[in-house]
């Protein structure tokens, strides 16, 4: 691999473990406060499997950094500004419809995202997608059946969801983003042009929202950043609780 | 032979009674109120130990304290499903814990401060909860037994990755081996009072007793726990928090200082530093999520009105 390579895999594995361990993390918040027991569960299984992919997507990029780092110094020695995580991820819980439309619009980000990433060059990524895309299938059923539920249901989950859409489709466009790291580990059989999936993205996104009584909102705005660690307030709030611990307690093992 | 004398006889020759069998009312009131608050139990203590899942020192054990809260909402449902065998509906025993008519063990009113309360609560408390368990294994109605066969194995791993926690730390830096400490020294003496009051005055003990509800006396299960725990403590390297405990060569046990059971009633009876927030959380979270029920159903409703149409 060369060195160039070998920098932008270590990138690239990173972003993805930021994406994992935000979004996992945030689920992780809806524990013990769902509208009855059984989510509870499948919030924790989701949130586990995040949580998971973390661990993998940074340990990798602990190895190919090779300076003695683990996976929680990449979770737990970065500042806000040097996360690379999707905004999305980042933004708070908010109610159940809000928190389960981001999820549908994750999931079918990886729907369309992992089979490409599956046939990564690079194995360890390869393996990491191939686990992945089973853990997908299963969330995508779930966040799909929840929009079809909540945006034919009452008046009310109807108007939530709706809110919910429309608060958080400026922040899906940066999903399909690409920039030069990406585009060299793309044109190595690497990485993933995720330029290329938003059609593929919308089409199922449009299905399930149309039949789910839900309007599909203009392009009107977008927020970016990212990828360049130029986030939202709302990252730095989680970070701060996520890292507390960790963090007041130098070099310490748990 | 009358339904009472054959479901003594039941009891005696130690066959499981089952939900469509015969049973004295009190027998079935007694075993709701016991179950449904194990159930409680489960789903309360889902919030002590959730409180720190945002801020778990580290990925993995991050994982494991998601999945031991997720296990715990596991045995939560499963337990509310035993109660339902015996005529009542999970919602009404959700109202009966809102309104404070029936109880969760009252370990979970104490304050979850640092992150070693988190492995003091995996080691101790759900430590005590497997030797009440294990001996609730044989108790004398079927669902409730076998619900606790499943259930004990996975409070086996809990303990033992709480206990693995505990031992991070009391091996860790000096800062670390005090926070393990404080946690022993708070979690201990509730742990010890999970096992309910002296049986002389537990209200309920000698009846279940009779009726095999319960297999083995507060106080013989409380010393099991107390001396299984002394060598754990040992290999932690951690103060025992009991300046009185002494080997009783003649018993084969360890003797202990005396409870203080005015605490133990005091917290039980509000004064504990969370009952109101285990409570009104439990409320908040099931209020909102009172339109999202109202959505499925509305949904539902609308599937089967269009499938009756399409039908006609
Ligand atoms: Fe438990
Ligand atoms: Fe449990
Ligand atoms: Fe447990």
């Amino acid at each position: 691999m060369s060195d160039a390579i070998k920098a932008a895999t270590l990138e690239y594995a990173t972003r993805l473990g930021d994406d994992s361990v935000v979004l996992g993390h945030r689920i992780s918040e809806w524990i013990s406060f769902g509208p009855f027991l059984e989510e509870d569960i499948a919030y924790g299984n989701v949130s586990l499997d995040y949580i998971g992919r973390a661990r993998m997507f940074y340990t990798y990029a602990a190895e190919l950094a090779s300076d003695g780092r683990d996976e929680d110094d990449f979770a737990y020695m970065r500042n806000d500004r040097e996360y690379r995580n999707l905004l999305l991820f980042e933004m708070p819980k908010g109610d159940f419809a809000y928190s389960q439309v981001r999820q549908l619009f994750a999931d079918v980000y990886y729907t369309v995202l992992l089979p490409e990433l599956v046939q990564s060059k690079d194995e360890t990524l390869a393996a990491i997608a191939s686990k992945a895309i089973k853990e997908t299938k299963y969330h995508l059923r779930r966040s799909r059946d929840w929009v079809l539920r909540l945006g034919d249901g009452t008046e009310e989950s109807h108007k939530r969801t709706q809110k919910a859409v429309d608060a958080l489709w400026g922040y899906t466009h940066e999903l399909f983003d690409m920039d030069e790291t990406e585009q060299l580990l793309a044109d190595e059989g690497i990485g993933v042009d995720v330029s290329q999936l938003r059609d593929a993205w919308l089409k199922r996104v449009t299905d399930i929202l149309t039949e789910a009584t839900l309007t599909v909102p203009e392009d009107s705005w977008e927020v970016k950043g990212g990828r360049i660690g130029y986030h939202t307030e709302n990252l730095g709030h989680m970070l701060t609780e996520m890292q507390i611990v960790h963090r007041s307690h130098p070099g310490c093992k748990w | 032979m009358t339904p009472e004398e054959n479901f003594m006889r039941k009891i005696e020759a130690e066959e499981k009674i089952e939900p469509k069998d015969w049973m004295p009312d009190t027998y079935r009131k007694n075993l709701i109120r016991q179950i449904s608050q194990h159930a409680h139990s489960e789903v309360i203590g889902m919030q002590p130990e959730g409180n720190y899942i945002t801020r778990a020192p580290s990925l993995r054990r991050k994982a494991v304290l998601i999945s031991k809260v997720q296990d715990e909402a596991g045995h939560g449902l499963y337990l509310y499903s035993a109660a339902e065998t015996l005529g009542i509906s999970r919602s009404e025993m959700i109202e009966a814990l809102q309104t404070g008519k029936a109880k969760y063990s009252s370990i979970f009113n104490y304050p979850v401060l640092t992150w070693a309360d988190i492995a003091a609560i995996g080691w101790l408390v759900d430590g005590a909860a497997i030797v009440n368990q294990v001996s609730l294994q044989r108790t004398s109605y079927g669902p409730y037994s076998r619900g606790m066969i499943r259930i004990c194995k996975e409070e086996s791993f809990h303990q033992r990755q709480g206990y693995e926690a505990m031992l991070a730390l009391a091996k860790g830096s000096p800062e670390q081996k005090a926070m393990a400490q404080d946690a022993l020294n708070r979690f201990y003496w509730p742990a010890l009072m999970m096992f309910g009051p002296h049986d002389s005055e537990s209200a309920h003990s000698q009846k279940s007793m009779e009726w095999k509800i319960k297999r083995e006396t507060n106080d013989d299960l409380r010393q099991k726990f107390i001396d299984q725990t002394v060598p754990q403590i040992e290999v932690l390297g951690l103060e025992h928090p009991d300046k009185a405990l002494k080997w009783n060569e003649e018993r084969g046990h360890y003797d202990s200082s005396d409870l203080n059971w005015d605490e133990f009633w005091s917290v039980i009876n509000g004064n504990g530093h969370c009952n109101r927030q285990r409570l009104e959380h439990h409320i908040a979270a099931h209020d909102e999520g009172e339109w999202v029920r109202d959505a499925i159903t509305a949904y539902n409703e609308k599937k089967r009105a269009k499938k009756a149409q399409n039908a006609a």
